[in-house]
């Protein structure tokens, strides 16, 4: 049977209720925001259950929202189902102070350098994952680069007005 | 520090008493083929274990992303699989599509399939003849490269450029295919399948390859969906997911080919779905260009498009009116300078790259720039899986392996 968005939206709303929020079909692909400390229990749940089936992590990855104020790193995950063909996106918001979210590699294996880049440019801690260290960038370094916070060029120039290229003072 | 002691290696304790070796595959290795480094645990000829790292050639595309006009991020995609740069052009250029709503016309849709059908041919040949290298086999790897040569002389008549194609904009192409390049197509179509033969009879059924190949490094079609496989290596173990067929993009659904898949999953079956994808593109090239001939004879006004009228904002106009109409200098300005904005909106699109699933994670907040650009890069998925591919294996095996699964540092690292 073909899976619909509103079947899904159904099930996981039987399921989890208000709890999962913000619900979009942006082109077409459900999303929606569940809570960071049930993230384990929808991406379980997806698993396991016979009709949904969302058995293959397609992507996971982070944005930083630094005006979204003790919510202000998102972890979005995009599951597949391979019988179906069918995608949703998830997103799990976390403080930044406090960026904790239980690691999904016990699940799926694809996940484990996911969250290490993660861990590595937005510095998300994925708990219970077995080797949550630096990936791409080297082991010193101090920031998270992809944080808005952290600056595409160096600040001290003066010679190049960034007002008239990228993003200007956006960021 | 005594004289005989400074003859003797200082070594910890753990490292003498221990059973194993220590190998140090990489990072700059002949055998790897990019920036791999892998520290192995081998017993005798064994792999024990092994640790792969990666980053040593990291250029933070996703951050510079942030900072590009969307047009600038084209030569970013080309970085990823260099092997294949047209499909990474093309499925970012699909992605900003998507995110604006503009259909491209049919005749579009088709020179984007002929050129990434083209750049899967090139990706499998240089993947499939470096596994013969690999295995002691350097004539197939030569012989082909010609052909590859032909490829990139394609390219270059199209875009100007080989490697980094940074081909296309938004909407279609920058210009139409000259006649040269039809002509270069044809001469491809006409003389690679009798080469491809050739090179099939070279490897395929040689025992020494296939001694070599069979049962090496084999993966599971249950482990690889749990490691995130996707492309040539996830079919070669068994499970039959192409993005090409499953969500059909750039008109892919009016072409009609076969999707290969394997059965062990190991190097052999990695390199038989390979050849068998490249005959299959063979004939979506061959259909492509059938198909707009076909609608150039029955509407001539047809040989004159190449990008969608719908996309006009967003496609830099041709040069000679740059210098020769004002309006069109105005848009060449602002294009360049990115102040086209984009509306706000989150888009995934993915294509079926040479090696998987490349997906476009996009966020605009309908600024000049993206917000956030994540690229899914199918390397950076399956490559985690290759400590356990390899383990009891042979070194030897190691390194076909390590080559069968087409990994390209480019894309490993972004």
């Amino acid at each position: 049977m073909a899976l619909t968005n509103e079947i899904v939206k159904k099930r996981l709303t039987d399921k989890f209720g208000e709890s999962l929020t913000e619900w979009e079909e942006q082109y077409g692909l459900l999303t929606c925001t569940m809570p960071a400390d049930i993230n384990m229990q929808v991406l379980q749940f997806l698993h396991d259950d016979d009709e949904l089936a969302f058995r293959f992590m397609t992507d996971l990855t982070g944005v930083h929202y630094p005006d979204r104020k003790g919510e202000e790193l998102c972890v979005v995950y995009h599951m597949y189902n391979m019988v179906a063909g069918f995608r949703i996106r998830l997103k799990a918001y976390v403080p930044v102070e406090q960026p904790d979210i239980q690691s999904s590699v016990e699940l799926f294996s694809a996940a484990n350098w996911m969250e290490r880049e993660t861990y590595d440019f937005f510095g998300v801690n994925f708990v219970g994952h077995p080797d949550l260290r630096r990936i791409l960038n080297v082991d010193e370094m101090e920031h998270f680069p992809m944080r808005k916070e952290f600056p595409m060029e160096d600040p001290t120039r003066t010679d190049k007005d960034d007002e008239m290229f990228g993003r200007g003072d956006a960021f | 520090m005594s004289e005989q002691e400074h003859q003797n290696i200082q070594l910890a304790d753990e490292a003498i008493n221990k059973q194993t070796t220590t190998l140090n595959l990489g990072p700059t290795h002949p055998a790897t083929h990019g920036i791999f480094e892998n520290i192995l645990e081998i017993d005798g000829e064994r792999v024990y274990s092994a640790k792969q790292t990666c980053g040593y050639i990291h250029r933070a595309f996703e951050k510079i992303a942030e900072r590009r006009p969307y047009y600038q991020v084209t030569p970013l995609t080309d970085r990823l699989n260099y092997c294949s740069a047209p499909i990474n052009n093309m499925g970012w250029h699909m992605t900003i599509e998507k995110l604006l709503g503009i259909k491209t016309p049919k005749r579009v849709d088709y020179m984007r399939v002929l050129v990434m059908e083209l750049a899967r041919i090139a990706d499998h040949l240089i993947c499939n003849s470096v596994v013969g290298v690999d295995t002691g086999a350097l004539t197939a790897f030569t012989y082909v490269f010609q052909w590859r040569e032909l490829i990139y002389e394609i390219y270059e008549e199209i875009c100007g450029s080989r490697l980094t194609t940074n081909m296309g904009r938004v909407g279609g192409f920058e210009r139409n295919f000259t006649d040269v390049a039809w002509q270069k197509i044809d001469k491809f179509i006409e003389g690679f399948p009798a080469v491809m033969k050739e090179f099939e009879d070279l490897l395929t059924r040689n025992r020494i390859f296939m001694d070599r190949c069979i049962g090496a490094g084999p993966i599971s079609a249950e482990r690889a969906l749990n490691y995130g496989f996707t492309g040539p290596n996830l079919r070669a173990a068994g499970v039959d997911y192409d993005v090409r067929v499953a969500h059909p993009y750039s008109s892919y659904e009016d072409f009609d080919f076969k999707i290969p898949t394997g059965t062990t999953g190991d190097v052999y079956d990695r390199y038989l779905v390979r050849n068998i994808e490249i005959w299959e593109s063979l004939s979506i090239v061959k259909q492509a260009v059938e198909k707009i001939q076909q609608l150039e004879k029955d509407d001539p006004t047809q040989k004159d498009v190449f990008y969608a009228e719908e996309a006009d904002k967003y496609h830099l106009p041709p040069k000679e009116d740059v210098y020769t109409k004002m309006e069109a200098l105005i848009y060449h300005f602002k294009m360049v300078m990115g102040e086209i904005d984009v509306l706000p909106g989150e888009v995934y699109h993915s294509v079926e790259g040479a090696n998987g699933e490349l997906g476009f994670y996009l966020i605009s907040d309908g600024g000049r720039c993206a917000y956030r650009l994540h690229f899914r890069r199918p390397c950076f998925i399956y490559y985690q899986a290759f400590p356990e591919i390899i383990q009891g294996g042979l070194l030897s095996d190691a390194i076909i392996a390590l080559s069968s699964l087409n990994v390209i540092a480019g894309e490993l690292d972004a």
